[in-house]
């Protein structure tokens, strides 16, 4: 490694900076995927990779994800919800990567909720 | 470029969670991930001191910033399973505080961090501690570039005076001042050494900021070097610090790697390199002169001051010495500017300090706080208040050359001035905790065995005073106490204080007079009624069954080192105090729900003798 300048360190910061993006804690939205025997089972792990290669590719530092147990609706498995700052969360159901492909275009870059997939927006009420 | 992970498992690699096994831990769950074909998607990282380290083993989920701690291998499996792979956080590796039932899952809303304000720990818990990556991409090395690109020494001096950081190894000389005075001095070459020759027992702030962020260490020695004009650092490190030590060397290569370090570094003309120098321990090598004699290599002993180190120090040379906190707080003075900083604080001593809160308390660990701040927000919010149920006593700070405040003093703001004014000092950040059952006799007697110990022997007054303070003490302690022990304590220890040449010596009466101050009582009823009141000095107390009580259940009797017990099954135990050590194993032994042992002392021991004895007979003659 040769010695750096100014400039070069820099630079070294930003792109240090994406490696640790996580940490920071700076999301503008989270991606749950839901992954119960029942999520697991339909397929959640290839939506997961599907979802992390958009990510990857595009090289996105604010969104987060997370996974969590089942939601009670196995029928419709495998399902995501999405969290964008500001809205409701969008639970999608049924998916396949393509069609998370899809979700991530249009909900998380462009802000439209991709109608066709949706099972339910909002939360359900904790009586 | 490696996949981006979904998650970050930030476990805890401090020295607390390594000996409490973090490392087979980690191996443990790294098997586990690639057992389950996720360890392209999460990722494994080793930090430094994460401070909650009654709860460790620990780690911090990340993004999700849930906690786990008391940790084990037997649990890593299931964790892996129900959160990683399933999604569901395990709630019984959360934190639940005592007395609660539910836990709280995430780290912020736990309020041991919730309190807590982070200047020098900035990234502790946050970075790798061996990836320089990690440092540069948390800003690091941000305040070196702005250094060396557009601030002339002089400047830098007067940021930092402004910002009014004093210095973190406990007497609180403006850091300012001191790079001032060196600055000044014709000779040359000038040295700059960071003091981590940390000694007072229970205290591991130093030791904490070289492990989880080395390189902060490194900038601000580089930005005080600039400032002061020296080429030459040293950072003495205590050798009981391997991991500590270990980590710094990792860091100074990576940096001289990336000419952070070495000749002209960031092109700027300026050169400035690092050496470690490893002590062995003694505690008076903290005192700076005879922290020189130590790299010097001769024998650590003090010299009289003046001329200071920053006018002759190191081989005759102007130097300064800084400790480790001072140093981490320098880079983040000069990025985030004096302005920032001073409004942290109070108005005499600004920024943060890191304590390690130990003793009887339920939340141990290592925190940063502001400087202001009351004892009992620390006692209380951040330490979780004391354990099982019992009375705060007094709290200890400044080590051996502190002293206890007591819960009088609880709403007072810990800063420089206050804490003098409370009989104690700041010290190096040591916070021990002590619960009803301390007796503070036995305390300053920890103390002055501690420093008598240690005293190098090179002037009369810290030498012989400490050996008589001990005597004295012992004697106390010993059931032995005479009148006019007490003043005799008190002119003994104001004698040493005036008339020790270092601050080794002047400090170490401290933990006897502060006590002698606010709990007199108690020294008095050791010497006059022969009493121990928190019943701790074992020549003065006795352990009895009640018989009203005992059911005879032999569980104290079987476990009896000194086989001291005598009964029988449902017959009333009798403890025969001619074999009694005296151990308190029998109180520990004996079921909550009976009771029946106790701990008398004083007066309490003859009338208990005579009962007993009735008793005994009485059983007899069933």
């Amino acid at each position: 490694m040769p010695k750096l300048t100014i400039d070069e360190l820099r630079k070294m910061r930003e792109s240090a900076k994406k490696e640790i993006y996580l940490r920071e804690g700076e999301f503008k939205g989270k991606v749950i995927v839901h992954m119960g025997t029942c999520g697991i089972a339909a397929g959640a792990r290839a939506i997961m990779s599907a979802f992390l290669d958009e990510i990857d590719n595009r090289g996105i530092t604010d969104i987060m994800f997370t996974s969590t147990g089942c939601a009670g609706l196995c029928s419709e498995e495998p399902m995501v919800t999405i969290e964008m700052e500001g809205s409701a969360p969008v639970r999608y159901g049924k998916l396949t990567p393509d069609k998370a492909k899809r979700i991530f275009d249009d909900h998380i870059i462009n802000g439209d909720v991709v109608k066709e997939f949706v099972v339910g927006i909002g939360s359900e009420r904790v009586g | 470029m490696a996949k981006k992970k979904r998650i970050e498992v930030m476990a805890c690699a401090g020295t607390g969670c390594v000996s409490g096994g973090a490392f087979q831990i980690i191996d443990a769950l790294e098997k586990e991930l690639t057992a389950h074909g996720l360890i392209d998607e999460i990722s494994i990282v080793p930090t430094g001191c994460n401070g909650f380290c009654g709860q460790g083993p620990l780690m911090v989920v990340i993004p999700d910033n849930i906690f786990y701690g008391w940790l084990t291998l037997d649990a890593i499996p299931h964790l892996v399973e129900e959160h990683f792979l399933k999604g569901r956080p395990v709630q019984k590796l959360m934190f639940t505080p005592p007395e609660e039932k539910e836990p709280f899952p995430l780290l912020s809303d736990i309020p041991f961090f919730r309190k807590q304000l982070l200047v020098v720990l900035r990234n502790k818990g946050i970075i790798d501690p061996e990836k320089i990556e990690d440092y540069v991409a948390r800003d690091g090395y941000t305040a070196l570039e702005k250094v060396l690109s557009s601030m002339p020494p002089d400047t830098v001096i007067g940021e930092i005076s402004k910002s009014g950081l004093r210095g973190r190894g406990g007497a609180g000389f403006p850091t300012g001042t001191k790079w001032e005075i060196a600055r000044k001095q014709e000779k040359t070459p000038r040295y700059l050494i960071a003091n981590c020759d940390e000694g007072d027992p229970g205290a591991y702030m130093d030791r904490s900021v070289l492990e989880s962020d080395p390189h902060s260490v490194i900038e601000g020695m580089s930005i005080a070097a600039y400032a002061i004009g020296s080429s030459d650092g040293f950072i003495y490190v205590r050798s009981e610090y391997p991991l500590a030590i270990e980590r710094m060397k990792t860091a100074l290569s990576q940096a001289r790697e990336y000419g952070l370090l070495g000749s002209s570094i960031l092109d700027s003309g300026f050169d400035f390199d690092i050496e470690i120098r490893e002590g062995s321990g003694a505690f008076v090598c903290g005192e700076e002169t005879s922290l020189i004699h130590s790299i010097e290599g001769d024998i650590p002993e003090p010299r009289q001051r003046p001329p200071f180190p920053a006018q002759s120090g190191l081989w005759g040379c102007p130097t300064v010495i800084n400790n480790v906190e001072t140093l981490a707080n320098v880079p983040v003075i000069i990025t985030r500017g004096s302005e920032w900083y001073s409004n942290i604080g109070t108005e005499t001593s600004k920024g943060t300090k890191i304590f390690s809160l130990v003793g009887k308390i339920n939340n141990t660990g290592l925190i940063e706080v502001p400087m202001g701040i009351n004892l009992r927000d620390v006692v209380y919010e951040i330490g979780g208040g004391i354990p099982n149920g019992k009375e705060f006593k007094a709290v200890q700070t400044g080590g051996p050359s502190g002293g206890c405040i007591p819960a009088s003093m609880l709403d007072s703001p810990i800063d420089y001035e206050s804490l003098v004014e409370a009989g104690s000092m700041m010290g190096s950040g040591g916070m021990i905790v002590m619960d009803e059952d301390t007796c503070v006799v036995d305390v300053s007697k920890f103390f002055i065995q501690f420093t008598n110990d240690e005293s190098c022997g090179k002037c009369v007054a810290c030498r012989d005073g400490s050996e008589a303070l001990l005597e004295v003490l012992d004697r106390i302690a010993g059931g032995e106490g005479r009148e006019g022990d007490v003043e005799f304590l008190e002119e003994l220890g104001a004698a040493v204080k005036d008339a020790s040449m270092c601050g080794l010596g002047q400090t170490l009466p401290n933990p006897v007079l502060s006590t002698l101050n606010y709990f007199r009582d108690e020294y008095e009823a050791h010497v006059n009624e022969k009493r121990c009141p928190a019943l701790v000095c074992r020549d003065m107390i006795q352990y009895y069954i009640d018989p009203d009580k005992c059911v005879g259940c032999l569980k104290c009797l079987k476990n009896c080192p000194t086989e001291a017990i005598m009964g029988e099954l449902k017959y009333v135990h009798i403890i025969e105090q001619d074999k009694c050590s005296k151990c308190g194993q029998c109180l520990e032994e004996c079921p909550p729900k009976i009771s029946a042992v106790i701990k008398v002392t004083g007066n309490d021991m003859d009338s208990l003798e005579q009962l007993t004895e009735i008793v005994a007979c009485a059983e007899r003659k069933n």
